[in-house]
């Protein structure tokens, strides 16, 4: 009986396995993420330079259209800072009194904004590939950070030219060939702390700050759900001792 | 029970409304084979798990908006905004995966132990109109985030209608409220996604009335003697089944809190597009094998009948086996090839996790064959030849040890 049910659940769990089957693209290493695992928590410091590397490299064609400046209080940055990161942006207003549109400063309420007014314009300045909106696309490729992490950090050729079709190569692009012009050199940003920029660096911060970006309730989730799987071992460890008692008199 | 009974004001509700008899007759009193194994859990989990669909699902939908261009952002608001919205939708998105494997194991005790045989046999419909719901129910909730596998899973399944001769165009354009999936389709897929789940629990309702009739199934699959066969479902199997449920739901914790994406696809995290096709449309793991009979058939309609053909052929189970003995236990032959069916099952979920191409071609082709040869061809033979064990002659006999 008991080998019953245990082939029956091997064979219904080896199914899903397979069902991210991957392109020919090159697997991505794994990188030792601060988030991975039952007690990962994001690293902060590591957050708030990848926010850095954001908007001093990644900001100028992608957007992060479900993050909001205020978000950001929840890496560290006070509310101060927060107000003065969100005017740096400008978003679109209400109409004026006459009818016509209008722009201003962001405030913490807003999002972080595509800067090109529309994915036409986007397309026209990017030579036809759409740079796409980046919140969540630390869950929308498979190997996720591990993924973006080797996509800038690692995919280009030094000094990459692009080629014939204006697409330079790329093994972990999906196809082997990506539109975006390799986006980070050495100090490409300047670290708050002092840290060095180098490639390495600043693609991995970018990308543990866009998988922070996506799932920003990791933290939580992970830590309630110890909490509830303790919990429910207790209880069902309860529940199994009340059923040997209760079953210990009958012959079954 | 019985003390509540001796309050006089209960007893004279109870009298004009018996709401008290009836729990105690169906919940407490009500007789179930002494034998039972954990096999049997998996009912009160499917159980369990609609009612987690429900109560989560009505939650989402106060938050959701079924609108092409507003639902994905809506359910992004949900991961984000709302308070621990993340984890109501984590919990129906796997829950649902988690309804399937319970009710997919459900189904497996069945076909292992009989209980399809006479007299179970409406039983046995019921469940399978029960699954049949359920499928229509995922694929339509699948859809709800407007992701790009939700789209492009609309697209293909919805389009399989149009296989049929004459009608099948207008068929698929009346499905999706005009010429492509689209606004229309996504409301009233929300609209019976919403729906579904009740007709669910009605038909439940009937599946457990038809089992209180007959009563349960037992791993000796023999018929019941007399009381000594049979204990109270209270409090033997209810504390069976907590534990199972506690079981349960540590396993459905742990994919929830730590891996609430892995049976998910990523590109359902990209927006949908109506001009971008997905290199690889798969649809949810639970469908796979379905998928892949689908695909094996490199006629459309052919694929199409074939597809429903693997449900409907359930349906005619009952007959398809010819051995009167129910439990797999007494049938070595039926062991074997019941065990044969499952690993072709898994097979053909790898082909549908695969693209068609290469070897999964004709692999998918093996598989299918030999899923239907088990049903049309196997099951009656091996019920005219084999030679089963000989059965006890009363549950309570060898569990006694008399
Ligand atoms: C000069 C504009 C530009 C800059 C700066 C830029 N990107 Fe891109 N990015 C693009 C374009 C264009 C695409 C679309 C590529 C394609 O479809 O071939 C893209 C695509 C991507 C993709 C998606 C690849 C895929 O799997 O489809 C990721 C991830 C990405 N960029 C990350 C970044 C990060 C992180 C930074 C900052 C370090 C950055 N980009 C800076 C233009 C840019
Ligand atoms: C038979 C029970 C049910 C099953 C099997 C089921 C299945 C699903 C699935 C597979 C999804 C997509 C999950 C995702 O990736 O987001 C979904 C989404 C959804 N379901 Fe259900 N569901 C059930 C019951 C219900 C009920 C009863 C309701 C509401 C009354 C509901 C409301 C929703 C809503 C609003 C969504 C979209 C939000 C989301 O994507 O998370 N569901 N459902």
């Amino acid at each position: 009986m008991k080998r019953f049910i245990l082939s029956l659940a091997a064979l219904a769990f080896l199914v899903p396995a397979t069902a991210h089957a991957a392109g020919d693209q090159e697997v991505p290493p794994e990188h030792h993420w601060s988030f991975n695992g039952i007690f990962g928590t994001y690293d902060r410091a590591q957050l708030l330079r990848g926010l850095e590397v954001y908007r001093g490299v990644c900001a100028n064609c992608h957007g992060l259209k479900y993050v909001r400046f205020r978000d950001l209080e929840a890496i560290g940055l006070s509310e101060d800072e927060v107000k003065a990161i969100a005017a740096n942006y400008t978003v679109e207003g209400d109409v004026d009194s006459f009818g016509d549109p209008t722009t201003r400063e962001a405030k913490p309420f807003d999002a972080f904004p595509s800067p090109f007014p529309n994915d036409e314009a986007a397309r026209a300045s990017n030579g036809g590939a759409l740079p796409i909106d980046l919140s969540l696309v630390a869950k929308s490729r498979v190997h996720g950070p591990d993924y973006i992490h080797a996509l800038i950090g690692l995919g280009y050729e030094e000094n990459a030219e692009p080629g014939p079709t204006g697409l330079y190569h790329n093994p972990y692009m999906a196809g082997g060939y990506i539109a975006m012009p390799p986006p980070l050199f050495d100090d490409a940003v300047e670290y708050h702390d002092g840290t060095a920029a180098t490639v390495e660096q600043m693609s991995t911060d970018v990308s543990a700050f866009l998988m922070w970006a996506a799932e920003p309730k990791l933290e939580a989730r992970k830590a309630i759900g110890l909490k509830v799987i303790l919990f429910l071992l207790v209880l069902t460890g309860l529940f199994y001792v009340c059923k040997r008692k209760l079953w210990a008199n009958v012959e079954h | 029970m019985q003390a509540l009974l001796n309050n006089g004001f209960i007893r004279w509700f109870d009298n004009r409304l018996p709401v008290l008899s009836w729990t105690n007759h169906h919940m407490m009193e009500y007789p179930a084979p002494r034998n039972l194994n954990y096999a049997w859990n998996f009912g009160s989990l499917a159980g369990l798990a609609l009612v987690l669909q429900i109560v989560t699902g009505i939650v989402l939908a106060m938050h959701y908006t079924p609108h092409a261009d507003m639902a994905f952002d809506s359910v992004e608001r949900i991961m984000r905004d709302v308070n621990y919205g993340w984890l109501l939708r984590y919990m129906h998105a796997n829950g649902a995966s988690f309804f399937f494997i319970v009710v997919y194991l459900h189904i497996a005790r069945g076909l292992y132990y009989g209980s399809y045989k006479a007299p179970r046999e409406v039983l046995w419909w019921l469940g399978l109109v029960i699954l049949l719901l359920m499928m229509a129910t995922a694929f339509m909730g699948y859809v709800l985030p407007w992701g790009q596998m939700s789209f492009w899973g609309a697209t293909v399944i919805t389009n399989l209608f149009s296989a049929i001769p004459l009608i099948g165009e207008p068929i698929v354009q009346w499905l999706w409220g005009g010429f492509a999936v689209g606004n229309a389709t996504l409301n009233r897929f929300f609209s019976l996604h919403f729906l579904l789940p009740f007709v669910i629990v009605g038909v439940v309702v009937l599946h457990l009335w038809a089992l209180h009739h007959k009563k349960s199934n037992n791993p000796l699959g023999i018929d019941y003697k007399g009381p000594q066969d049979f204990i109270p479902f209270h409090p033997y199997y209810t504390i069976k089944d907590a534990f199972g449920a506690g079981v349960f739901l540590i396993l459905f914790a742990i994919f929830l809190f730590y891996a609430p994406n892995y049976m998910g696809h990523p590109d359902n995290y990209i927006p949908a597009d109506p001009l971008v096709t997905p290199a690889h449309i798969v649809p949810e793991w639970y469908f796979l094998p379905f998928y892949a009979i689908l695909r094996a058939i490199p006629d459309k309609l052919g694929g199409v009948l074939a597809m429903g053909a693997s449900i409907f052929i359930l349906f005619l189970l009952p007959w398809l086996d010819t051995s009167r003995i129910r439990s797999a236990t007494f049938r070595p032959v039926f062991k074997w090839f019941f065990w044969l069916l499952m690993i072709d099952l898994v097979v053909l979920g790898f082909c549908g996790a695969n693209p068609p191409e290469g070897f999964w071609v004709p692999l998918s082709q093996v598989a299918t064959v030999y899923y239907f040869l088990h049903f049309l061809i196997l099951l009656p033979l091996i019920g005219w030849f084999e030679r089963p064990r000989p059965l006890p002659d009363s549950i309570a006999k060898p569990v006694l040890k008399a």
